[in-house]
């Protein structure tokens, strides 16, 4: 209580319940229309944080670019929706789980690197192998770290806290990724005669089999709809270009060249990717079935997989001479090839969109 | 187990030191040949590809650190509830936090977003790096303040007002000043905004006050939570401030950007003055019950880091690169702090409003009157019967003070620019944008509007500037409305219905709450709409009676 005021005679203390009075009891946040039964801590901690004139804005923006486009407008993305504000993030990321899980994959990362090089086990990787490493997964990490600067650009954009926030998280993992790839190469480069850490980035701005991917990246780095880049990256590239090599490849070869340390690290990067996809099939699914613009958005979004679906089919295809290169062969290509394809059929039909048409 | 013989040290191999570390991550950015990056955030300044040295960190360090910090945030919150923290925490206080952490989340993330628009400029990959894990940072501001306000709002002994925080946000009195201040970080030229205002100026300069006096005066008042969150917040800001210098550093190599960089450094320092001296100051000054007259006053706080440590070591330096600093207007706004009394005519401002707020201000008596002459000598003079007229007022049932025409006070003009009132009545200017008048609180607020946010400046075309848009005049909104319809509308009711969620005092009784029934009969009204339609002559008239000032009577 305040030294400064004659205390009530039955309020001798500042904490909840110590006196009735009207909203004494009014414990939660009461301004938004939860998802489910009750609002979840994540929509306590993000929704209507960003503002807006058609909730509570009642001043409207009160700065515009020169332009006179205000700090957030709906018409930064050709994609409509009804209400934005209906989307929430499957993963229902805030800062402290999003802390917990990334400060988790760095521990185990970190673990495994350490244990496997200890055990000496790089120097046992198979020398093509080591190759592989050194020349192919050096310069996918430049793919991921594209992906990184593109959705860290897509999160100035949306309408909503919502969708900008589950972007942004989206931006935080892939730069993670990007960045573990290129720290495990370096250390492993310490256990290795000859491991030219230099050779990815060559690779992937010169030899012939990554200029696909990178014209890819580069298409949708381009990109000045923020949700066309969050659809080509998370409904397309991801699905068709990146697992294909992460899962389709890494993962599947990498044990028989004796590298159990590599699918770890990479591992990483698939249980992000769901959680990423998660977000973005729940964002997608609703636009294809807003009420008023469910047309107008499944013909957008067909647009945007004939154009990113044919660079990434490109971007794959183009990939194909490295399921060689291995000495022991264990994978073909053609059937991570078609894994994929039905990884997309799958996602297709969880948004609601044929995407037969790119597979064929 | 001896020092020597530690863990790293028996399983230790060789890793690689954090400078390669950084050095191979920023090696992880190329020029793209096939489709360019789409330069969407315009810039007028030209940025030179120098990469300057900036701070080295990597992800897989910084995760971990924060997630350290973290659990030292949320173990503390813990331990304030066991600790019975709100059983003594002074709802003085506490009321004025519905304020602040309504405010906050939104500048926090909007500088998240705001990395996006220098993200694409960055000289350097390691740079760009930095604006990455800053971005990460600011989600985690903007956030970990929601969760802090979340807490308050299950713990303190009255929850409205944190009960409809965003709501409150987009529609009160006094965030419209705080959106501001956002909403700066965003628009208009990208170096302007998330560079210069929000950077080089915002977080290098007035973070310290805003997240450092802020938690110390929150511990005098018996609140150990809200420290524990933004002294954390805080420790993020210094990799910040590198990220700006870095940048600033590449900006100010190129003489062509200077006039562009006197304006933005002018522009910026003076709105951040005006809007977190005005806020800050009053939370600071006016939300505690401490008056140890041995602790430093917002005045001396101000002194030792807006004007010792950035006015001398931060801002002086960059004159040998050749750029002009604007020294007049940092001698001005100390003096609007010493001499005009800036922060307590906002405190008064507030507490005049008080029926549109959305918590409570309890009335300042004589144990703090006399803390505020020994501070701030000449204070109760100017101050003490408006305060005594508050309490007298603060009795349900009283004529509320906004419209009790016995007390004096003269309700102000708004600012069109930093959009806090008119409140130093002598420096109130007027202006034309477009033929249109407008109002505001200093000659460099009215040069902010007319001059900084045009599309020229100083001959020289700077089409990526921002303007001023919207319904800049929160009065306007609720021109020639009832008082107790406004507050309807603005949300700012109670659950029965009737009481209001503001009250001018603190008493938890319903039987000395405020309800609708007390402020109806009251017509709010537009200070603008009135002055524009005034003629000329009238017009002339009003605005030198405004500049006189206005005297509160004596209560009786
Ligand atoms: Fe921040
Ligand atoms: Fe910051
Ligand atoms: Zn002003």
């Amino acid at each position: 209580m305040s030294a400064t005021q004659e205390p009530d005679a039955a309020t001798t203390s500042a904490a909840a319940g110590a006196a009735k009075f009207a909203g004494s009891d009014s414990r939660k946040f009461n301004y938004f229309q939860p998802k489910g039964r009750r609002a979840s801590h994540y929509e306590d901690m993000t929704v209507d944080v960003q503002p807006d004139p058609k909730r509570y804005l009642m001043q409207d923006w009160i700065i515009s670019f020169a332009d006179g486009q205000p700090a957030y407008n709906e018409n930064w993305t050709a994609a409509k929706s009804t209400d934005w504000h209906q989307f929430r993030a499957v993963d229902q990321e805030w800062e402290r789980t999003h802390y917990q899980r990334q400060s988790t994959i760095v521990g185990m990362i970190a673990n495994v690197v350490e244990n496997g090089r200890r055990s000496g086990a790089v120097t046992r990787f198979d020398p093509a192998w080591v190759r592989v490493l050194q020349n192919h997964l050096g310069a996918y990490k430049h793919a991921e770290f594209g992906l990184g600067m593109a959705t860290m650009q897509a999160q100035r954009y949306g309408y909503t806290q919502m969708v900008n926030n589950a972007i942004l998280t989206n931006s935080s993992y892939k730069l993670r990724f990007a960045q573990d790839l290129t720290l495990y190469l370096g250390e492993i480069a310490m256990d290795l005669e000859n491991f030219d850490q230099d050779a990815g980035k060559q690779h992937w701005m010169d030899d012939p089999v990554w200029q696909g991917v990178r014209q890819s990246i580069e298409t949708i780095g381009g990109c000045t709809d923020y949700l066309e880049q969050y659809f080509a990256v998370n409904v397309i590239f991801e699905p068709m270009v990146a697992e294909l090599f992460r899962s389709g490849f890494v993962m599947r070869v990498a044990a028989s060249q004796n590298d159990f340390m590599t699918p770890a690290v990479v591992s990483a990067a698939e249980g992000d990717y769901e959680r990423n996809l998660a977000n973005t099939v729940e964002l997608f699914h609703m636009l294809v079935l807003d009420e008023n613009h469910g047309a107008h958005n499944r013909a957008l979004f067909n647009h945007w997989l004939e154009k990113h679906g044919a660079l990434a089919q490109n971007a794959a295809s183009q990939l194909q001479p490295i399921w060689s290169e291995p000495r022991v062969k264990i994978a073909q290509f053609t059937d991570a090839i078609e894994q994929q394809k039905n990884r997309m059929r799958a996602i297709g039909s969880e948004i609601g969109l044929d995407v037969r048409s790119i597979l064929d | 187990m001896p020092d020597s013989l530690s863990l790293t040290k028996i399983t230790g191999q060789k890793g690689m030191s954090i400078g390669e570390a950084a050095r191979r991550v920023a090696d992880l950015g190329w020029t793209p040949s096939y489709v360019q990056e789409a330069m969407t955030f315009p810039t007028d300044y030209k940025i030179k590809k120098v990469p300057r040295d900036p701070m080295k960190q990597v992800l897989r360090s910084y995760f971990p650190m924060q997630e350290e910090k973290d659990n030292r945030v949320y173990g503390a919150l813990d331990a304030a509830l066991r600790g019975d923290m709100f059983r003594n925490v002074q709802p003085r206080w506490v009321e004025w936090m519905k304020l602040f952490l309504a405010i906050i989340p939104f500048p926090e993330i909007s500088a998240a977003r705001s990395m996006a628009m220098v993200g694409r400029l960055a000289p350097g990959e390691e740079l760009r790096t930095g604006f990455t894990m800053q971005m990460v940072d600011e989600f985690r501001h903007s956030t970990i303040q929601m969760n802090l306000k979340k807490w308050y709002m299950e713990n303190y002994i009255d929850p409205a007002g944190f009960d409809i925080t965003e709501a409150a946000f987009g529609k009160c009195y006094a965030t419209t000043i705080g959106r501001q201040f956002a909403e700066g970080f965003v628009t208009g030229d990208a170096i302007t905004a998330a560079n210069v205002y929000l950077t080089v100026v915002a977080e290098t300069a007035f973070t310290n006050t805003l997240f450092v006096a802020m938690p110390s005066e929150a511990a005098r008042n018996g609140d150990y939570a809200l420290p524990t969150v933004f002294l954390s917040v805080q420790s993020d800001e210094s990799r910040h401030v590198g990220n700006g210098h870095s940048m600033l550093m590449s900006i100010i190599q190129d003489p062509d950007n200077h006039l562009l960089l006197e304006r933005d450094l002018k522009y910026a320092f003076w709105q951040n003055h005006a809007i977190v001296d005005a806020a800050v100051g009053t939370l600071v000054e006016y939300g505690t019950t401490n008056r140890d007259k041995n602790k430093e006053s917002y005045a001396e706080l101000w002194h030792r880091w807006i004007y010792e440590d950035y006015y001398r070591t931060y801002m002086l330096p960059l004159e040998k690169y050749g750029v002009k600093i604007h020294h007049d207007d940092v001698n001005a706004a100390w003096d609007r702090i010493v001499k005009k009394n800036y922060i307590h005519k906002t405190a008064q401002f507030f507490s005049v409003g008080w029926p549109v707020a959305f918590w409570r201000q309890e009335a300042q008596t004589e144990k703090d009157f006399e803390w505020f002459e020994h501070k701030y000598p000449g204070w109760y003079a100017e101050f003490g019967n408006y305060w005594q007229w508050y309490a007298k007022l603060s009795k349900k049932g009283e004529k509320n003070i906004l419209f009790n025409q016995d007390v004096g006070y003269v309700y102000p003009h708004r600012c069109w620019s930093c959009l806090v009132p008119c409140l130093i009545r002598e420096d109130m200017c007027t202006g034309e944008v477009d033929g249109k008048l407008y109002t505001y609180c200093s000659t460099v607020c009215r040069w902010t509007h007319t001059t900084a946010f045009a599309a020229e400046y100083e001959g020289r075309a700077t089409p990526a500037m921002g303007r001023f848009s919207g319904r800049r005049e929160w009065e306007d909104c609720y021109h020639g409305w009832d008082l107790a319809d406004a507050i309807t509308d603005l949300g700012f009711v109670r659950s029965d219905g009737k009481t209001l969620v503001p009250q001018p005092h603190l008493h938890f009784d319903d039987s000395k709450m405020w309800t609708l029934d007390n402020v109806r009969g009251n017509t709010l009204g537009s200070p603008l709409r009135a002055i524009r339609e005034m003629t000329p002559e009238a017009r002339e008239k009003h605005i030198a009676e405004y500049r006189a000032g206005f005297t509160v009577n004596v209560p009786n």
